[in-house]
């Protein structure tokens, strides 16, 4: 037997064994993945022919289109075999799964001090009722080599994405990773990011939530070198009865090391987005300097939001602080909108998309961006300006 | 232009304004001073449409229509323009952007053509210049991380590419300096023609050394109590508001 096969034997018994999370679960309250079960899901062994829903060739260096989990089309120029395995599929049934049916998916390895211009993108794209997928993608990023990864999840029909991604980043490595998952309305969405951090290594994730019936990503950091710095940076944006849950975990392990992380949600209509962002300051970690913020804007009366940020600070001499607010359009703005002749919903508009800038407009790839402002637009179809002005 | 008639108004339950009736005709700047707590923001407030004041009696007429009927943003289409005294600053929504839409949005009301890029720059330069805002201000926020002045002063330069038949400025001078001042004046005064009308509501009268008004109304408990041509105001910066209140 091959090492795979081992780990994909192993894998599957591991997943016997932990079984699906339920509510139970307190790192799963909030999220049931019973409709999930119901589903006798299938591989995907031969997916025809898809139109592409978009490309950001030629803006990207490198692109990877994978269909319901297998690569359909693209080279991969940053091939390597540099072993990655950092999910942890002993406690996450869902990294398990991942492992006992893997598919294809990216596996990067950037060597030491290469700086690749522009960014790579890796399009998974999902087809069909019924069918799951399980890709994995493994990102090693060398000493001093710097990276930015662009994984767009989209597609059509009740399909169930299970992707895992880890990634390396060695000493001074800078890591730009954005994940925009724009799935089905009537898919499923389960994402682990796995991120390691040797010494003053800096790693940006971005991670943006705007489709899917029911979408989960959950991102690990591991902060094992001194002196590294991570930021994560997260938009959910919900409508009619679509459920977007975001769980975040920082392990601050060794001294030196900073994490700044932004999640923001805007959900309208029925939508429910849950934000868990644990961070953790193990005893060795003195001088850590963490900041965390979850900002929710709750656009109906139905909406609702779980917004749980943790600490665990096991040593004194730290720099951190939390918050979490949970608001509405306010009443002050959009008077004064209002009071310069510009309508009541395009002045709401103009509010919600003004909360999700912040995000955006730090982005630092023009067509990404774009492409999240389009998918914000049809989101929210009724209330968001542009939209409209197609419709006229 | 604009008839108040008999105006009862207030917010949270509270009765602020007891009776107030003005009339302003086309061409004409009226001032409206007042010791604080007297209605004076109340009324700005009323006639632009702030949310959780409630009329409760009497009648506003804007050219001959209920102004008090219409929406905030269809008095602002109509041509009624507030000056407000706190301007929100809002992060995320780009000065220019906006001011562009609310043009667009009157100058539709109106049956104009509406301005492209280029034509709405071309204007927002030529105003800016009035009011002596650098370019730079254009491409942040609304009023985002703007001094108090600043503040004021894009609150003139809006109405200045907005061209309202009737601006308010609500206490405009309140904290700004000769400079400052002068350069609101000035873009107000720029304003200033037979189809505009100005309603100034201050507590001082400095402002109203650079903006000269037709008439000066004293406010006090709700109420007009004197009315004047603008010596009232000199009246008034000599004997203080204690005069008025016992006239009152």
């Amino acid at each position: 037997m091959t090492v795979v096969a081992d780990l994909r034997s192993e894998a599957a018994e591991r997943f016997a064994q932990l079984g699906w999370p339920t509510p139970r679960i307190e790192e799963w309250r909030y999220t049931n993945l019973a409709p999930l079960q119901k589903v006798a899901w299938r591989t995907d062994d031969a997916p025809g022919a898809v139109d592409l829903p978009f490309t950001y060739r030629p803006h990207a260096v490198m692109e990877l289109v994978f269909v319901n989990g297998w690569l359909v089309t693209g080279e991969n120029l940053y091939r390597g075999d540099r072993d990655v395995h950092i999910a942890d599929w002993e406690r996450n049934a869902l990294v398990a799964l991942n492992l006992a049916n893997q598919q294809d998916g990216a596996h990067i390895v950037i060597p030491d001090g290469t700086v690749v211009e522009g960014f790579i993108h890796l399009l998974f794209i999902g087809n069909g009722d019924g069918i799951w997928s399980h890709p994995r993608n493994t990102i090693s990023v060398g000493k001093n080599a710097q990276v930015t990864i662009v994984e767009s999840y989209t597609g059509s029909g009740a399909y169930f994405t299970n992707a895992v991604t880890e990634i390396v980043a060695d000493e001074s490595a800078v890591v730009d990773h954005y994940k925009v998952e724009c799935d089905s309305r009537e898919a499923f969405h389960i994402g682990n990011i796995f991120i390691r951090q040797e010494r003053a290594s800096n790693v940006t994730s971005r991670n943006i939530a705007i489709g899917a019936a029911l979408a989960r990503t959950e991102i690990h950091v591991a902060l094992a070198g001194e002196g590294s710095s991570v930021t994560l940076d997260g938009l959910f944006v919900g409508s009619g009865r679509q459920h977007l849950d975001n769980r975040t975990v920082i392990d601050h392990i060794k001294p030196h090391c900073e994490s700044f992380e932004l999640y923001k949600g805007i959900l309208d209509h029925d939508a429910r987005g849950v934000f868990d962002g644990r961070i953790i300051v193990r005893p060795d970690a003195q001088k850590t300097v963490s900041r965390q913020v979850n900002r929710n804007l709750l656009l109906s009366e139905s909406a609702v939001v779980d917004s749980k940020p943790t600490l665990e600070i096991h040593n004194d001499d730290v720099k951190c602080n939390h918050g979490s607010t949970i608001g509405q359009i306010e009443a002050e703005p959009l008077f004064y909108l209002r009071s310069r002749g510009i309508g009541e919903d395009e002045a709401r508009n103009l509010l919600v998309y003004a909360f999700a800038s912040e995000l955006v407009d730090r982005m630092k790839i023009e067509p990404v961006r774009e492409q999240i402002r389009r998918s914000l637009f049809q989101s929210l179809p009724q209330r968001l300006p542009e939209r409209r002005g197609e419709a006229r | 232009m604009l008839q108040v008639r008999d105006l009862y108004a207030g917010i949270d339950g509270k009765e602020i304004l007891k009776g107030l009736t003005l009339d302003i005709n086309p061409g004409e700047v009226h001032a409206i001073m007042g010791p604080n707590g007297s209605g004076k923001s109340t009324l700005a407030n009323v006639l632009a449409g702030r949310p959780r004041y409630e009329v409760t009696a009497g009648e506003v007429l804007f050219e001959g229509k209920n102004l008090l009927d219409m929406a905030t943003e269809e008095r602002a289409r109509e041509g009624v323009f507030l000056a407000m005294q706190y301007p929100v600053e809002i992060p995320g929504v780009n000065n220019i952007y906006f001011l562009k839409a609310a043009v667009n949005a009157v100058r539709k009301h109106r049956g104009e053509e509406e301005l492209d890029a280029m034509e709405f720059l071309q204007l927002a330069r030529e105003k800016m210049k009035v009011v002596e805002l650098d370019e730079k201000f254009m491409n942040r926020g609304v009023n985002e991380g703007f001094s108090g002045g600043e503040k004021k002063r894009n609150e003139i330069f809006q109405m200045a590419v907005l061209d309202p038949k009737l601006a308010i400025l609500d206490e405009t001078d309140s904290g700004l300096d000769i400079d400052a001042l002068r350069i609101v004046a000035e873009g107000v005064n720029a304003l200033r023609s037979e189809k505009h009308a100005v309603l100034v509501i201050t507590h001082y009268q400095r402002l109203l050394r650079y903006l000269v008004p037709d008439f000066v109304h004293v406010l006090a408990n709700g109420r007009i109590v004197k009315s004047g041509g603008k010596e009232l105001a000199e009246e008034l910066e000599q004997k203080g508001y204690d005069w008025v209140e016992e006239v009152a």
